[in-house]
């Protein structure tokens, strides 16, 4: 008895060092991402200027460029980047298949259509924008659900009603750019791809605030998360209120994600790779809701800076991560295909 | 050893959305026994032992844990006395043995905490009973199919439940495994007196394995009892629909169903 519980004890150490280790990792590169945002731009400021910026001294010309722009721009990314990679992570494993996203199936396109709607047509305000992309982003789960119903619940029909379904909104919110008035056409990008150009710090706010709240509750799930994961019967047969730990999980991550969408635009494959790349760093066996945000964090803002600087032109970030998500994209749907479980 | 508990159902009816698939069904399950249900496919035994687990709510009827009727009791409060392995159960992908022994832990763990020494030994001899110990970091999908249904029963025996449900827990396991499954089982009851309740397809080793036979037609119980007592080729031809003659299990002495057929029904030498 002492020497299994000894041999299963020495397993898990393992494991759990390895996420650990792993997770510090992600979480210091997040940090020097963070760093490197703050310092680099049209001038590089050395660190002592970004510190010195940030406790709030007046630096001339750093305090602009830091304070205005580069700072409310590092934290859109690290807060949307977190927002979606713990949302798609919840998604994917709630839905046990990486491609139940809400990228692929269109839950940040609903945001997208939601937000752009009420920009474009109804000229309304930050705050408006903010609450129309939540029930945007809602109403767009519940009618995957209600649709996908049908005799007997798929995984599968969803995903691709869910595609369907992103792929309309998708014209929708490109008839509204085109009816749309002149001026608005640069910001088309934004919500086709999402970037983090013209954050503000004003506008910061209410994602700021909803991650700060809905993060944790999501994070004090995992354990039922994991468990939904065994299947309907083995979670509900272990105590766990099934429909209850559902609702509450989707509707909060439906929450972080479409106020991510309404700050930063839906930056593409940002939720659907992060999970992934978390389970392959940290292996299966913890929760990987942290980690996820972490790796959607470095996802944003590393593609960011590769958008920046990295070519002569300037791509939004919803470019790059559009460039890497593609091909993992492909990969998948040819893998599945092959096992014949899409 | 295992706590004795009164474990009743009275008068349910239960079904899926439309389908009444259980016809005011009254059961009392006898405790610190093994208990089988047998019945023709959809004739509701599956139902029954879900019903019973509460995965699903009965259309009408009380089931009652104890006096106390199993919707009032608070679902981990629940979980910390009956466990149950479903039919299929789903597997995550790349979860170690450990790890997925050690979810069967969750109605005994706080909010937010981790494993307790307690844990770790629930785990530890739920892996001992079910001889999967040295298994213990390797992955479910390396596992055969017989090695991968212990470490579900065995994530059951972490739950440490003085009664354990087992939805068909040898189907598409060869018979080798089939007959291991169902020793380890026993030993689990005569061992701790754990209370067992199962639905098996095999017949004859229903009859070898329970102490109890509840023999289920169309929804509704048609006979229980002793093996020995209620299996008969007339409570076979009801509920199956199959002509047979009985005889005696040469190793175990229980009622042995041997089917007739269309081709072999000349022959008179048993009946």
């Amino acid at each position: 008895m002492n020497e299994s519980v000894n041999l299963i004890r020495v397993g898990r150490i393992k494991r759990r060092r390895r996420y650990i280790i792993v997770t510090s990792i992600l979480a210091i590169i997040a940090f020097v991402l963070c760093c490197a945002m703050l310092m680099l731009g049209n001038t590089i400021y050395p660190v002592d200027d970004v510190l010195r910026v940030l406790l709030g001294e007046e630096v001339k010309g750093a305090s602009f460029a830091i304070g205005t722009i580069r700072l409310p721009r590092m934290l859109a990314g690290v807060f949307a980047g977190f927002a979606f990679g713990v949302g798609g992570y919840v998604f994917q494993t709630m839905l046990r298949n990486p491609l139940a996203n809400p990228n692929v199936i269109g839950i940040t396109a609903g945001s997208s259509a939601a937000a752009v709607f009420s920009i474009i047509v109804l000229h309304a305000s930050y705050a408006v924008v903010s609450i129309a992309s939540v029930i945007g982003g809602l109403a767009t789960v519940i009618v995957i659900f209600l649709l996908s119903r049908g005799t007997s619940f798929s995984i599968g029909r969803l995903i691709l009603i869910g595609i369907g379904i992103q792929a309309m909104l998708n014209a929708v919110i490109s008839y509204l750019l085109l009816i749309g008035q002149q001026h608005d056409i640069p910001t088309a990008m934004r919500w086709l791809s999402g970037s983090l150009n013209g954050s503000k710090m004003e506008t910061l706010y209410p994602l700021i605030v909803v991650v700060l709240i809905f993060a944790p509750i999501i994070i004090a799930s995992e354990k039922r998360l994991e468990l939904l994961d065994l299947g309907e019967q083995t979670a509900t047969s272990l105590g766990v209120h099934t429909d209850k730990t559902r609702i509450v999980l989707l509707t909060s991550s439906v929450i972080i994600l479409a106020l991510a969408t309404a700050t930063t635009g839906p930056i593409a494959f940002v939720a659907f790779l992060s999970g992934p790349i978390a389970n392959r760093l940290v292996g299966i066996g913890f929760s990987n809701i942290i980690p996820s945000g972490l790796v959607g964090i470095i996802l944003v803002l590393a593609s960011d800076l590769v958008g920046q600087f990295a070519f002569v032109a300037r791509y939004p970030v919803g470019v790059i991560t559009g460039i890497l998500g593609a091909p993992y994209l492909i990969y998948l749907l040819y893998r599945m295909n092959r096992k014949g479980n899409l | 050893m295992k706590v004795a508990h009164t474990f009743q159902a009275e008068g349910i009816t239960a079904g899926y959305e439309n389908r009444t698939i259980l016809h005011d069904v009254s059961i009392n399950i006898p405790s610190n026994k093994i208990s089988v249900l047998i019945g023709a496919n959809g004739c509701g035994k599956s139902t029954l032992l879900k019903t019973m687990g509460r995965l699903i709510k009965p259309f009408s009827g009380q089931i009652t844990l104890d006096g106390k009727p199993i919707d009032k009791i608070p679902p981990k409060q629940f979980a910390q006395v009956l466990g149950f392995l479903p039919q299929s159960p789903i597997v995550p992908e790349g979860i170690t043995v450990t790890d997925l022994v050690g979810r069967g832990r969750y109605p005994h763990q706080k909010f937010l905490k981790g494993w307790t020494k307690k844990d770790y030994e629930a785990v530890a001899e739920a892996m001992e009973i079910m001889n999967i110990t040295e298994y213990a970091d390797r992955h479910i999908d390396e596992l055969s199919g017989g090695q991968r249904q212990r470490v579900w029963i065995a994530m059951a025996l972490a739950q440490q439940t003085d009664i354990l449900f087992l939805d068909e827990p040898t189907t598409y396991l060869d018979i080798t495994y089939q007959v291991e499954i169902l020793d380890l089982l026993t030993d689990l009851n005569r061992k701790y007196g754990t209370t067992i309740v199962m639905v098996l397809h095999d017949i004859n080793l229903s009859a070898r394995y329970a102490d109890h036979i509840f023999a289920l037609h169309n929804g509704q119980i048609m006979a229980e009892g002793e093996p020995s007592k209620v299996i008969s080729s007339n409570l076979i031809k009801d509920i199956f629909g199959l002509h047979c003659t009985v005889i005696r299990d040469p190793v175990s002495d229980s009622p042995f169903v041997v089917p007739i057929g269309r081709h072999h029904n000349h022959v008179r030498m048993y009946s």
